[in-house]
């Protein structure tokens, strides 16, 4: 009946998951008791689960991005703990518990933080920015969405139903073989990452469909801001290597569920395969993570400095340069198989050469800054922190691009302080640059400055405090995830990468801190202009936060930095230009398919994994006729009157009108 | 998620994997007297592959600095000069274009990575580790496999074998063939210079040379599982007579390492004791990559198959 599925499942021997999972279940259910209690279903049904609006998807996205942070960054206090007490000890996580921690460390951060952090600014604020009023498939964007929330859904389901994969977060085979890994951990990651990578191949699709295909008159490519550029490329290659993925997963769920031999030691099973069939996804991942946090400093850094972005053309060759590149480099990943000279030497330049694209980048900014005029608000410092700290990591990350330096680094906890140098200090802190840079837009006030800069500075300190000393051990030959260890010289720099972690959660908490004394003092940070930032790009000439419609009449875009050119033209005429005439907008319907969707998706990967037969075909029957249902309706669209938009249309216009009475011609 | 014996620790669990499966009549006694000069082990290397890897490295490192350090200052200092506050700083706010800075900033990263890469060429073919290395004495042979969770060592010339130690001449060059009995593995000595990986069904070759006698760290350097943090070794280098003696000695005592021994020492075991046998079959490495025996066999609490129980009891 329940297939695997049996009380040995529930770890009740194990404390730390279940006091974890008690805890946790225990907010979740007084958050729905008082949902339920003061009448918000409703509301939360109307106005967030069925929303097919771009801005509520990419608010969820981060929502579901932060709280995924806290588990990971729990995971990773955990491991930094047991790494400073297991010291000629065993610590106080057995390898079973340590082995499930990191690899769910790595999945979490990279799935279910850092993709739902950046996919979630990019369907926020490409729309906005290119000047249309939705995304090409708004659907299509709920069900990414949701399929990726079953995903993070599943791999919690596994802190205390069964376990997680014990075989790091890209689960290399024989290692994640049956013979190997017999339990369900393995399972666990692999159905949930099918079941989001669907969810992110979708919402891959339709930002690709919509910056190719929709855009306000006039906005060409090459008048796109940055931040659509490094969106577009993202997501090409979301849409080119995310396939590459599932169907490599695929594989070895073949090899699991069906005693197939991809991967396995006997019957001529390949574990070389796997390797590059993984990293031939893994390291375009890389850049789909970071190619968003570079398009957010390019919008911060130019905001910042009150001047156009540095060599554009430029930034969108390097962009696209490495879109390309980033497909030709994945053998770095194993120089130390064995694979020979040439080859070696081919991907170590290769992997050099994306460098270049990379400090292109780097130097626009600085000189973006060059001769502006620069205010060092939250989002800024966010950018500033990157542009030192990435240059660092660039730094160690071409050093391992060098074979023979490799050999000696490669596994170790060099290269563990390289890649959280570049994900922390690039992807994360572009997020926190983009959260705080547009949190004024999509909510309507801004957010408390000062913790903001308190939490920035403890990110930043915590960061160097717990990775330097990484570096160091990598050089002292400490390879990674290391349950124990008895070598003395190793004890010193663990306990102060733990420190570091620790002024890490100060900066975590901080900004928890800010986000609730920033509700409360929301009307004082209310946000009345609509452009808290003397922002450049379309995103601010809308209200804050914007109507559903987004612009009541769509912009014409005569050129780059299309909202700075419409200011400046306001304040020559000192006059906005003239009221256009305002009609009906359709806009689409909203839709529980995406919920619904995922609610089989979930339903379906729990018993795929748990050999729930008949449950598996009952959801996938279920998740099915949602599409079809969702394929025959008859009314996808609504009307909003003109009244309505008028109304607001005029609203915005008179804060406009009060600014521009406050705003200089910039000489 | 396995049960966690009452009284977890070190102790306990290598007790309780040597009553499993470690080697007949030894206790195991706590090694901290392991690891003598493994101090930054990568940038104080022992060894001829170490030392040209740690040039390579410090080269690299130096050559990029030499880019980095300037373009972190000027990120400071153009932020703090053209602060919003200072009234002395230029502003020019249409300023977006400048061929001349164009050229600057492809040409320095292009120029650097292009010298970068250079370095790159030359020390992947020079440092490549299926290269011998010159050297007037002909190479010693080691079969090196990874094992759940131990590393087994065969001197084919020699007729020996160890577990979890490694015992070379110091100022000859070892040649490595390598293999996994199991999952995938690394074998690595930090001091030494590179690491490899081994897996089944493969060999990889890994040539080094220990430039001096003295003993160092040795590791897996791939996680390979629960018993993975226990999968060190201590290298020994000692002069080629002292070698000798240990050959002779070692070939006078302990079992012999056959295709049955081998299969019992197959059996997951964690932090097992080193130990020596003094006769290894012919042609057993062999055997282990043409995969002529089979695999580790993996978790024995319970048969692997698709039924089996979730959550794997100790």
């Amino acid at each position: 009946m329940l297939g695997k599925l049996s009380w040995s499942a529930i770890p009740f021997d194990q404390p730390i998951p279940l006091v974890a999972a008690a805890l946790v279940g225990s907010v979740i259910v007084c958050v729905l008791i008082w949902v339920i209690v003061k009448g918000h279903l409703p509301y939360l049904w109307n106005e967030w689960i069925t929303s097919v609006d771009h801005k509520r998807i990419g608010e969820m996205y981060t929502i579901l991005a932060l709280i995924m942070l806290l588990r990971g960054f729990t995971d990773a206090i955990m491991m930094r703990s047991q790494q400073a007490l297991a010291f000629q000890s065993p610590g106080y996580l057995p390898p079973e518990h340590y082995n499930q921690i990191f690899s769910a460390h790595g999945t979490l951060m990279i799935f279910f933080v850092a993709m739902p952090f950046m996919i979630g600014l990019m369907n926020f604020v490409v729309p906005l920015q290119l000047g249309i009023r939705d995304v090409a498939f708004p659907t299509l964007n709920s069900v990414g969405f949701w399929l990726t929330a079953t995903g993070a859904l599943l791999v919690n389901i596994s802190l205390v139903v069964g376990e997680f994969a014990r075989t790091g977060w890209l689960p290399y085979p024989p290692l994640s073989e049956l013979t190997y890994s017999p339990g369900v951990g393995p399972d666990y990651y692999l159905w949930a990452l099918e079941i989001s990578g669907v969810g992110t191949l979708v919402s891959g699709v339709n930002l690709v469909t919509t910056i190719l295909k929709v855009h306000a008159p006039g906005m060409t490519y090459t008048r796109m801001p940055m931040f659509c550029w490094t969106a577009l490329a993202s997501n090409l290659l979301i849409v080119a290597a995310f396939p590459i993925l599932t169907a490599t997963l695929a594989m070895l769920l073949l090899d699991r569920y069906l005693g197939f031999h991809f991967f396995t030691n006997e019957a001529g099973g390949n574990v070389m395969m796997f390797m590059n069939l993984i990293w031939a996804w893994g390291h375009p991942e890389v850049y789909i993570l970071i190619l968003p946090a570079f398009g957010v400093f390019s919008e911060v850094v130019a905001t910042f400095s009150g001047k156009p972005l540095f060599g554009y053309r430029s930034m969108v060759m390097a962009t696209m340069a490495i879109c390309l590149l980033s497909f030709t480099v994945w053998l770095h990943h194993f120089f130390t198989m064995g694979a020979g000279a040439d080859v070696n030497a081919i991907f170590g330049i290769m992997s050099m050469i994306i460098a270049v694209p990379t400090g292109v980048k780097i130097f626009n900014w600085l000189f973006t800054m060059y001769g502006g005029r620069v205010v060092f608000a939250p989002p800024m410092l966010w950018a500033l922190g990157f542009m030192v700290t990435f240059a660092i990591g660039g730094m160690t990350g071409v050093l391992l691009a060098v074979p023979p330096a490799d050999f000696v680094l490669h596994n170790s906890l060099f290269l563990v302080a390289h890649f959280h140098n570049v994900i922390i200090g690039g992807v994360l802190f572009g997020g926190f640059a983009g959260y705080s840079y547009w949190f004024p837009k999509a909510f309507g006030f801004r957010l408390h400055e000062g913790l903001g800069v308190a939490a920035f500075w403890c990110w930043l300190v915590g960061f160097y405090l717990a990775f330097g000393p990484l570096y160091v051990l990598g050089l002292e030959g400490m390879t990674r995830r290391m349950q124990h260890y008895d070598v003395p010289e190793w004890h010193p720099w663990l306990l102060a990468a733990a420190a570091g972690a620790l002024v890490i959660l100060a900066g975590i908490v901080l900004q928890v801190v800010q986000l609730v004394v920033s509700i409360r003092d929301r009307v004082e940070l209310r946000d009345t202009t609509g452009d808290p930032w003397n922002g450049r790009s379309l995103e601010w000439a809308t209200p804050s936060p914007p109507p559903a419609f987004n612009f009541p009449v769509l912009p014409h875009v005569e050129g780059g930095d299309a909202y700075w050119a419409i200011k400046q033209r306001a304040i020559a005429h000192a006059a906005l230009s003239e009221e256009p005439a305002y009609a009906a907008i359709e806009m689409p319907r909203n839709s529980p398919t995406g919920f619904i969707c995922a609610f089989f998706a979930t339903f379906m990967g729990f018993a795929l994994i748990w050999h729930i037969w008949w449950m598996v075909a009952v959801a996938a029957v279920g998740a099915f006729a949602t599409f079809v249902v969702f394929a025959w309706r008859d009314v996808p669209d609504y009307i909003i009157p003109a009244s309505k938009i008028a109304r607001i249309a005029r609203a915005n216009r008179r804060s406009r009108e009060l600014a521009l009475a406050n705003l200089r011609p910039v000489r | 998620m396995m049960a966690v014996p009452a009284k977890w620790g070190k102790f306990t669990m290598r007790a309780a994997s040597d009553r499993r499966h470690g080697p007949p009549g030894r206790l195991i006694i706590v090694l901290p007297l392991m690891l003598t000069g493994c101090q930054a082990a990568i940038l104080d290397p022992k060894g001829f592959v170490g030392l040209s890897e740690k040039t390579i490295l410090i080269d690299s490192l130096a050559i990029m600095l030499a880019i980095v350090l300037p373009t972190i200052a000027a990120t400071l200092g153009f932020a703090w000069w053209f602060r919003v506050s200072n009234m002395r700083a230029r502003y020019w706010p249409d300023w977006a274009y400048s061929g001349r800075i164009e050229l600057i900033v492809w040409g320095i990263p292009l120029l650097t990575i292009m010298l970068l890469g250079g370095v790159a060429w030359i020390g992947s073919h020079d440092l490549d580790p299926a290269t011998p290395l010159a050297s007037p004495s002909s190479p010693l042979e080691v079969q090196g496999v990874s094992m759940d969770w131990k590393w087994l060592f065969i001197y084919p010339d020699q007729h020996v074998a160890s577990v979890n130690q490694l015992v070379i001449p110091a100022g000859v060059p070892v040649h490595f063939s390598l293999t996994s009995a199991s999952v995938m593995n690394a074998f690595f000595v930090p001091a030494l210079g590179s690491m490899i990986y081994t897996m089944n069904g493969m060999a990889t070759q890994l040539n080094l040379e220990a430039g001096a006698p003295g003993s160092f760290h040795g590791l897996s350097s791939h996680y390979s599982g629960d018993g993975f943090s226990d999968m060190h070794f201590e290298v020994h280098a000692m002069p080629a007579d002292e070698f000798q003696a240990w050959v002779a000695a070692t070939r006078n005592t302990g079992s012999a390492l056959d295709t049955g021994t081998y299969r019992h020492l197959m059996i997951q075991s964690i932090a097992v004791e080193p130990f020596t046998y003094k006769d290894s079959e012919a042609g057993l490495f062999q055997k282990i990559v043409r995969q002529e025996l089979p695999p580790g066999p993996g978790p024995q609490t319970g048969t692997p198959s698709l039924d089996v129980s979730p959550r794997s009891a100790h």
